[in-house]
Protein backbone atom coordinates (compact mmCIF):
# COMPACT_ATOMS: atom_id res chain seq x y z
CA UNK A 1 0.00 0.00 0.00
CA UNK A 2 1.53 3.53 -0.79
CA UNK A 3 0.33 7.06 0.11
CA UNK A 4 -0.31 8.50 -3.06
CA UNK A 5 -1.73 12.03 -1.92
CA UNK A 6 -1.55 14.19 1.38
CA UNK A 7 -2.75 17.26 2.50
CA UNK A 8 -3.87 18.54 5.86
CA UNK A 9 -6.66 20.72 6.76
CA UNK A 10 -7.73 22.76 10.17
CA UNK A 11 -10.24 22.04 12.15
CA UNK A 12 -10.61 25.02 14.93
CA UNK A 13 -14.05 26.33 14.21
CA UNK A 14 -17.68 25.40 12.95
CA UNK A 15 -17.11 26.46 9.35
CA UNK A 16 -14.25 23.48 8.87
CA UNK A 17 -16.78 21.31 9.20
CA UNK A 18 -18.16 21.92 6.30
CA UNK A 19 -14.96 22.69 4.43
CA UNK A 20 -13.44 19.53 5.61
CA UNK A 21 -16.65 17.55 4.36
CA UNK A 22 -16.55 18.97 1.11
CA UNK A 23 -13.06 17.66 0.86
CA UNK A 24 -13.92 14.56 1.91
CA UNK A 25 -16.42 14.58 -0.84
CA UNK A 26 -14.16 15.71 -3.75
CA UNK A 27 -11.40 13.22 -3.03
CA UNK A 28 -13.94 9.92 -2.42
CA UNK A 29 -15.35 10.81 -5.77
CA UNK A 30 -11.73 11.24 -7.52
CA UNK A 31 -11.15 7.88 -5.92
CA UNK A 32 -14.43 6.50 -7.30
CA UNK A 33 -16.21 5.71 -4.77
CA UNK A 34 -19.57 5.01 -4.79
CA UNK A 35 -22.14 7.63 -3.95
CA UNK A 36 -23.17 5.39 -0.95
CA UNK A 37 -19.69 4.77 0.13
CA UNK A 38 -18.97 8.65 -0.56
CA UNK A 39 -21.80 9.49 1.85
CA UNK A 40 -20.64 7.30 4.46
CA UNK A 41 -16.93 8.29 4.36
CA UNK A 42 -18.57 12.30 4.30
CA UNK A 43 -21.18 11.59 7.16
CA UNK A 44 -17.81 9.73 9.01
CA UNK A 45 -15.55 12.86 8.86
CA UNK A 46 -18.27 15.15 9.77
CA UNK A 47 -18.75 13.24 13.29
CA UNK A 48 -15.32 13.28 13.34
CA UNK A 49 -14.31 17.07 12.87
CA UNK A 50 -17.00 18.13 14.99
CA UNK A 51 -15.79 16.10 18.05
CA UNK A 52 -12.35 17.10 17.41
CA UNK A 53 -14.01 21.02 17.70
CA UNK A 54 -16.17 20.49 20.82
CA UNK A 55 -13.85 17.73 22.56
CA UNK A 56 -10.97 18.04 21.71
CA UNK A 57 -10.68 22.24 21.09
CA UNK A 58 -9.68 21.89 17.79
CA UNK A 59 -7.17 20.34 15.69
CA UNK A 60 -6.27 18.90 12.48
CA UNK A 61 -7.27 16.60 9.61
CA UNK A 62 -5.40 14.75 7.29
CA UNK A 63 -5.91 13.42 3.92
CA UNK A 64 -4.56 10.54 2.75
CA UNK A 65 -5.41 8.89 -0.98
CA UNK A 66 -3.69 5.32 -1.05
CA UNK A 67 -3.17 2.95 -3.76
CA UNK A 68 -1.97 -0.81 -3.62
CA UNK A 69 -3.91 -3.71 -4.16
CA UNK A 70 -6.99 -1.46 -3.10
CA UNK A 71 -7.38 2.18 -3.23
CA UNK A 72 -8.78 3.83 -0.09
CA UNK A 73 -9.20 7.08 1.75
CA UNK A 74 -7.61 7.99 5.40
CA UNK A 75 -8.09 10.22 7.30
CA UNK A 76 -6.44 11.25 10.47
CA UNK A 77 -8.52 13.48 13.08
CA UNK A 78 -5.61 14.91 15.83
CA UNK A 79 -6.40 17.57 18.92
CA UNK A 80 -4.10 17.98 21.51
CA UNK A 81 -7.21 18.40 23.73
CA UNK A 82 -8.16 17.12 26.98
CA UNK A 83 -8.40 13.02 25.66
CA UNK A 84 -10.73 10.25 26.37
CA UNK A 85 -10.72 8.68 30.14
CA UNK A 86 -12.53 5.67 28.90
CA UNK A 87 -12.52 4.65 25.40
CA UNK A 88 -14.79 1.87 25.19
CA UNK A 89 -17.49 4.14 26.62
CA UNK A 90 -16.79 6.82 24.67
CA UNK A 91 -17.56 4.35 21.59
CA UNK A 92 -20.71 3.03 23.20
CA UNK A 93 -24.12 4.48 21.58
CA UNK A 94 -25.56 7.03 23.50
CA UNK A 95 -23.01 7.94 25.88
CA UNK A 96 -21.92 11.33 25.97
CA UNK A 97 -20.21 14.25 28.14
CA UNK A 98 -21.20 16.74 25.74
CA UNK A 99 -24.90 17.83 25.09
CA UNK A 100 -24.91 15.53 22.04
CA UNK A 101 -27.03 12.36 20.63
CA UNK A 102 -23.61 10.37 21.69
CA UNK A 103 -23.51 8.63 18.40
CA UNK A 104 -20.47 10.10 16.95
CA UNK A 105 -17.41 7.75 17.71
CA UNK A 106 -19.55 4.29 17.56
CA UNK A 107 -21.72 5.55 14.51
CA UNK A 108 -18.43 6.98 12.54
CA UNK A 109 -16.50 3.41 13.32
CA UNK A 110 -19.69 1.98 11.94
CA UNK A 111 -19.44 3.98 8.47
CA UNK A 112 -15.95 3.23 7.54
CA UNK A 113 -13.48 -0.06 7.20
CA UNK A 114 -10.92 0.83 9.79
CA UNK A 115 -11.11 2.90 13.18
CA UNK A 116 -7.93 3.43 15.13
CA UNK A 117 -8.27 5.48 18.30
CA UNK A 118 -5.65 6.66 20.18
CA UNK A 119 -6.12 9.07 23.08
CA UNK A 120 -3.98 9.99 26.35
CA UNK A 121 -5.69 11.92 29.16
CA UNK A 122 -4.24 15.44 29.60
CA UNK A 123 -2.19 15.28 25.70
CA UNK A 124 -4.68 14.85 22.83
CA UNK A 125 -6.30 12.53 20.83
CA UNK A 126 -6.06 11.15 17.33
CA UNK A 127 -8.40 8.85 15.70
CA UNK A 128 -7.53 7.38 12.27
CA UNK A 129 -10.17 5.53 9.79
CA UNK A 130 -9.76 4.46 6.04
CA UNK A 131 -12.00 2.85 3.59
CA UNK A 132 -11.70 1.14 0.67
CA UNK A 133 -12.91 1.22 -2.46
CA UNK B 1 -50.07 27.48 1.18
CA UNK B 2 -52.05 28.59 3.77
CA UNK B 3 -51.52 26.50 7.21
CA UNK B 4 -48.75 24.25 5.57
CA UNK B 5 -44.55 25.70 5.93
CA UNK B 6 -42.32 24.14 3.15
CA UNK B 7 -38.61 24.46 3.86
CA UNK B 8 -36.33 23.67 1.81
CA UNK B 9 -32.97 23.09 2.48
CA UNK B 10 -30.71 23.99 -0.40
CA UNK B 11 -27.26 24.37 1.45
CA UNK B 12 -24.47 22.35 3.39
CA UNK B 13 -25.67 23.78 7.20
CA UNK B 14 -23.37 24.53 9.37
CA UNK B 15 -24.29 23.69 12.94
CA UNK B 16 -25.22 27.11 14.29
CA UNK B 17 -27.32 27.59 10.93
CA UNK B 18 -29.18 24.58 11.36
CA UNK B 19 -29.94 25.80 15.49
CA UNK B 20 -31.06 29.35 13.97
CA UNK B 21 -33.35 27.18 11.29
CA UNK B 22 -34.66 25.43 14.40
CA UNK B 23 -35.60 28.22 16.04
CA UNK B 24 -36.85 30.62 13.28
CA UNK B 25 -39.19 27.61 12.60
CA UNK B 26 -40.36 26.98 16.07
CA UNK B 27 -41.07 30.74 15.91
CA UNK B 28 -42.99 30.56 12.73
CA UNK B 29 -45.23 27.97 13.56
CA UNK B 30 -46.52 29.70 16.78
CA UNK B 31 -46.88 33.06 14.90
CA UNK B 32 -48.45 31.90 11.66
CA UNK B 33 -50.59 28.60 13.59
CA UNK B 34 -49.03 26.73 11.18
CA UNK B 35 -50.30 23.00 11.09
CA UNK B 36 -47.86 20.74 9.17
CA UNK B 37 -44.34 21.73 8.11
CA UNK B 38 -42.93 19.90 5.11
CA UNK B 39 -38.81 19.93 5.21
CA UNK B 40 -37.28 19.03 1.94
CA UNK B 41 -33.71 17.45 2.24
CA UNK B 42 -33.48 16.65 -1.54
CA UNK B 43 -30.72 18.78 -1.75
CA UNK B 44 -28.28 17.52 1.29
CA UNK B 45 -26.29 15.17 0.98
CA UNK B 46 -25.40 14.43 4.20
CA UNK B 47 -27.01 13.99 7.42
CA UNK B 48 -25.04 13.47 10.20
CA UNK B 49 -26.33 12.99 13.86
CA UNK B 50 -26.26 16.98 14.87
CA UNK B 51 -28.63 17.49 11.75
CA UNK B 52 -30.45 14.58 12.50
CA UNK B 53 -31.41 15.77 15.67
CA UNK B 54 -31.88 18.63 14.93
CA UNK B 55 -34.61 17.48 12.68
CA UNK B 56 -36.30 15.25 15.76
CA UNK B 57 -36.32 18.34 17.41
CA UNK B 58 -37.89 20.20 14.87
CA UNK B 59 -40.55 16.86 14.77
CA UNK B 60 -40.84 17.15 18.27
CA UNK B 61 -41.40 20.70 19.46
CA UNK B 62 -43.70 21.37 16.11
CA UNK B 63 -46.03 18.43 17.96
CA UNK B 64 -46.13 20.19 20.48
CA UNK B 65 -46.76 23.44 19.40
CA UNK B 66 -50.35 21.45 17.42
CA UNK B 67 -48.18 21.10 14.14
CA UNK B 68 -47.11 17.70 11.87
CA UNK B 69 -43.55 17.65 10.70
CA UNK B 70 -42.70 15.51 7.28
CA UNK B 71 -39.16 15.23 6.13
CA UNK B 72 -39.36 14.61 2.45
CA UNK B 73 -36.57 14.33 -0.24
CA UNK B 74 -34.21 12.12 1.62
CA UNK B 75 -31.46 10.59 -0.84
CA UNK B 76 -31.12 7.36 -0.61
CA UNK B 77 -27.34 6.98 -0.14
CA UNK B 78 -28.16 9.62 2.81
CA UNK B 79 -31.17 6.96 4.34
CA UNK B 80 -28.40 4.08 3.70
CA UNK B 81 -25.99 5.83 6.15
CA UNK B 82 -28.06 7.60 8.68
CA UNK B 83 -29.33 4.01 9.50
CA UNK B 84 -26.10 2.92 9.30
CA UNK B 85 -24.90 5.77 11.85
CA UNK B 86 -27.23 4.85 14.05
CA UNK B 87 -29.70 7.09 13.41
CA UNK B 88 -33.31 5.86 13.26
CA UNK B 89 -35.02 9.41 13.81
CA UNK B 90 -37.65 8.40 16.34
CA UNK B 91 -40.79 10.46 15.85
CA UNK B 92 -39.81 12.18 12.63
CA UNK B 93 -42.56 11.22 9.85
CA UNK B 94 -40.83 10.87 6.22
CA UNK B 95 -42.22 10.84 2.88
CA UNK B 96 -40.75 10.60 -0.67
CA UNK B 97 -41.53 13.59 -1.88
CA UNK B 98 -43.53 17.13 -1.39
CA UNK B 99 -46.66 15.72 -2.75
CA UNK B 100 -46.37 12.69 -0.78
CA UNK B 101 -45.66 14.65 2.06
CA UNK B 102 -48.31 17.13 1.60
CA UNK B 103 -50.93 13.93 1.18
CA UNK B 104 -49.36 13.08 4.36
CA UNK B 105 -50.18 15.78 6.23
CA UNK B 106 -53.68 16.43 4.73
CA UNK B 107 -54.63 12.44 5.71
CA UNK B 108 -53.27 12.98 9.13
CA UNK B 109 -55.04 16.43 10.03
CA UNK B 110 -58.26 14.32 8.25
CA UNK B 111 -57.76 11.63 10.62
CA UNK B 112 -56.74 8.57 8.44
CA UNK B 113 -53.15 8.49 9.34
CA UNK B 114 -53.25 4.71 8.98
CA UNK B 115 -53.68 4.41 4.96
CA UNK B 116 -50.04 5.94 4.68
CA UNK B 117 -46.65 4.57 5.58
CA UNK B 118 -43.97 6.75 6.25
CA UNK B 119 -42.91 6.48 9.62
CA UNK B 120 -38.99 6.33 9.72
CA UNK B 121 -38.42 4.15 12.58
Amino acid sequence: MAVVSTEQLPVKAEPDVVAARRRVREVSSQIGFSLVDQTKVVTAASELARNTIIYGGGGTMKVETLNGPRSGLRLTFEDRGPGIADIDMALRDGFTTGSGLGLGLGGAKRLVNEFEIDSRVGEGTRITITRWK
Amino acid sequence: MGQYLLVTIQVDMHDRLAMSLQDDLTKMISETETRGVLIDISSLEIVDSFIGRMLANIAAMSRVLDAETVVVGMQPAVAITLVELGLSLPGVQTALNVDKGMELLQSSRNGNREMYGGRFN
